[in-house]
């Protein structure tokens, strides 16, 4: 199958500064895909490159097997919902909807029935006649979306579709984005840096660090077998075992991450040889749902989440860690 | 995590004690006291605009309701549409449509010549090369308004380095058949009415391209990718983005370099044909003639001309991107 966007050797380079550097990268047709990584780890520079709107320095992009250098973006069949969302303030928000059908010659009557309809996949039918300044920020994003989706794009690009909606709102808007793809067979490529965002709606996530991918893999996979160090850190805040400390549970050196989760916190000290660790609670975290614990294992800090209600220790109190030996995932380097 | 406490521990009240005198007791008035502040800031301002702007405004359209007697040539106190009668003289009309014609060219000439500047210092000049830009634009502004225009006399001159240089490229035929048309012809550029108009344009540049950069500052550069990404080509963009964005600094631009043209008189005293534009036509009236009241009826005519310009640009909707 001709992946939808393909990536060979790409580098984009800002002078001394390898924004992306090397990268090779197959999206499939239909996926939901996720880039997710810290801020200038090249994440938005791919999307830029995907758009037209970057030319790589070296190496090929192709969409669904065609080639991409050299083509601007008016000619790609891509579209993009910006991470401010760039609506235009002059138009007003059937006429924002209906430009890209408006450019491309379409009649009136046509293209405002096409974005009338397009508003109402995005659940907001009426508001054709408002200017973009007078909606809120959850409005605006899904007017951006049904601007871009009304072209009926090959694939669509998000750049922190979610950044600027609040918590309730970007939940929300997870749940209707995931159905939207679901329903329109779309490719969807997004970016984002919030892991718990990448995890909970995309089929497949590449972590982005420095210019290159670190993992791609399905959500479970990089949740819970993080290839190295800095996915584990980065994605949900593994806690990250040296060589030594890994050595004494599984009998190979090499370095170890273990989720917060899978650490059972018991009350009292007294831990002996490998029944458990030995720790002493520092400080805890009130989350909500769960609470989280950090943890002081002769030198080694962990963190345990534990479910709210559970009997907790006091700061400064000796505590007995214990685990089971399967949630220790080994990482392929210790990068 | 446990931290350790390094600040050093001080004795402060939670309330500091006023700095004392006038200006302690003046800066808290002020900080209780908003408005007060803010009265006495606009106050100076305001009277000068009331008073010495408005009521001479107000003072000048009086004067052209008054009257002149031919014989005496005293001014007669009696409110009268007369000195309007006058001013609708074949003579004079021609004055107003030969300004008007004239500012509006200029205004589209400047519009046309300052977006491209105002677009690379908006979009691409940073640092180093946007200071240079303020500066390129700003310099002319420094020296002398007649200076300029006398050096502009000069290089439209008949043996100026205009002509000198069109001859040189084998063009000279050009400037011949141009100066051998009606109305914008002449003798020599100097004293043609389109040598009129270069020096206008010249002049007034700086007042088109500051507001057009200004106003192509605030477009988004996202809002040029978001219509690219939608299919728009540069020139669709162009049509459908960047010029309505840039519009209201347009129009602010066009209200400076129409209005100016529409009052100035010494431009087309120094280049151009003997024909009067409005400017000459006040200073001529006021002056020589002694006419006070038909004086102030010709500068209400370009009072009137902004009025009704902002009135259609606020119609085809030129501020509603502010």
């Amino acid at each position: 199958m001709t992946p939808a966007v393909s990536f060979q050797g790409v580098s984009r380079h800002f002078g001394a500064v390898k924004a992306v550097d090397a990268l090779s990268l197959d999206i499939q047709p239909g996926e939901f895909f996720a880039m997710l990584g810290p801020s200038g780890s090249g994440k938005t520079t791919c999307l830029r490159l995907i758009a037209g709107f970057e030319q790589p320095t070296a190496g090929s992009i192709s969409i669904f097997g065609e080639r991409a250098e050299g083509v601007p973006p008016y000619r790609r069949n891509v579209n993009t919902v910006f991470q401010d969302y760039a609506l235009f303030p002059h138009l007003n928000v059937l006429d924002n909807v209906a430009y890209g059908l408006m450019v491309k010659g379409t009649g009136k009557a046509e293209r405002h029935k096409a974005a009338e309809e397009a508003l109402a996949l995005v659940r907001l039918p009426g508001y054709g006649a408002r200017r973009p300044g007078q909606l809120s920020g959850g409005q605006r994003q899904r007017v951006a979306l049904a601007r871009a989706l009304v072209n009926q794009p090959k694939v669509l690009l998000l750049d922190e579709p979610l950044g600027a909606l609040d918590l309730k709102l970007r939940e929300d808007m997870q749940e209707e984005l995931k159905s939207l793809q679901k329903a329109l067979g779309i490719t969807f490529v997004f970016v984002t840096h919030d892991q718990g965002e990448a995890l909970s709606m995309a089929d497949r996530v590449a972590v982005f660090n420095e210019g290159r991918i670190a993992q791609v893999g399905a959500p479970q996979d990089i949740y819970q077998k993080p290839a190295t160090r800095f996915v584990a850190d980065f994605v949900g805040s593994s806690n990250v075992l040296p060589p030594d400390f890994v050595q004494r549970w599984s009998g190979q050196k090499r370095w170890g991450s273990l989720r917060p989760e899978a650490i059972r916190v018991n009350l009292g000290g007294g831990a002996k040889g490998n029944e458990g660790v030995a720790a002493r609670l520092v400080a805890t975290n009130y989350l909500g749902a769960t609470t989280r614990l950090a943890l002081d294992a002769d030198g080694l800090r962990l963190h345990a989440t534990v479910p709210a209600g559970s009997a907790l220790p006091r700061e400064g109190e000796q505590v007995t860690l214990s685990f089971n030996r399967e949630s220790l995932h080994l990482m392929e380097e210790g990068a | 995590m446990s931290v350790q406490a390094t600040l050093p521990t001080r004795q402060a009240p939670a309330v500091l004690p006023s700095s004392g005198g006038m200006r302690g007791a003046l800066s808290d008035l002020f900080w209780r006291r908003p408005r007060v502040l803010l009265l006495l800031m606009l106050a100076p301002p305001l009277l000068w605009l009331g008073i010495v702007y408005i009521g001479s405004l107000i003072a000048l359209l009086l004067q052209s309701f008054f009257s002149i007697d031919e014989f005496s040539g005293l001014i007669n106190r009696q409110f009268t549409l007369k000195t309007y009668g006058d001013l609708l003289q074949a003579a004079n009309l021609d004055i107003i449509l030969r300004t008007v014609t004239m500012a509006a060219l200029v205004t589209l000439a400047s519009a046309a010549i300052a977006f491209p500047i105002a677009y690379y210092a908006a979009r691409y000049a940073r640092g180093r090369w946007k200071a240079l830009f303020y500066l390129a634009v700003m310099l002319p502004l420094w020296s002398s308004y007649l200076v300029k225009v006398y050096a502009w006399k000069l290089i439209l001159a008949k043996e100026g380095i205009l002509t000198w240089l069109l001859a040189k490229v084998h063009l000279g035929w050009l400037l011949d058949g141009w100066l051998a048309l009606p109305y914008v012809g002449g003798s020599s550029l100097s004293v043609s009415a389109t040598g009129t108009f270069i020096a206008f344009v010249y002049v007034w540049l700086p007042f088109m391209i500051l507001p057009v950069q200004a106003s192509l500052e605030r477009v988004p550069t996202n809002l040029i990718e978001a219509s690219s990404d939608l299919g728009a080509s540069p020139g669709q963009t162009f049509r459908n983005v960047l010029f309505p964005l840039a519009l209201p600094g347009i129009v602010a631009g066009s209200i400076f370099t129409f209005s100016l043209t529409l009052g100035d008189y010494i431009i087309p005293q120094i280049i151009g044909t003997s024909r009067l534009f409005i400017g000459q036509a006040v200073y001529a009236q006021q002056g020589t003639a002694g006419n006070i009241p038909l004086a102030a009826a010709f500068a209400v005519v370009p009072i009137v001309i902004m009025g009704f310009y902002l009135w259609g640009a606020k119609k085809l909707g030129a501020f509603d991107a502010l």
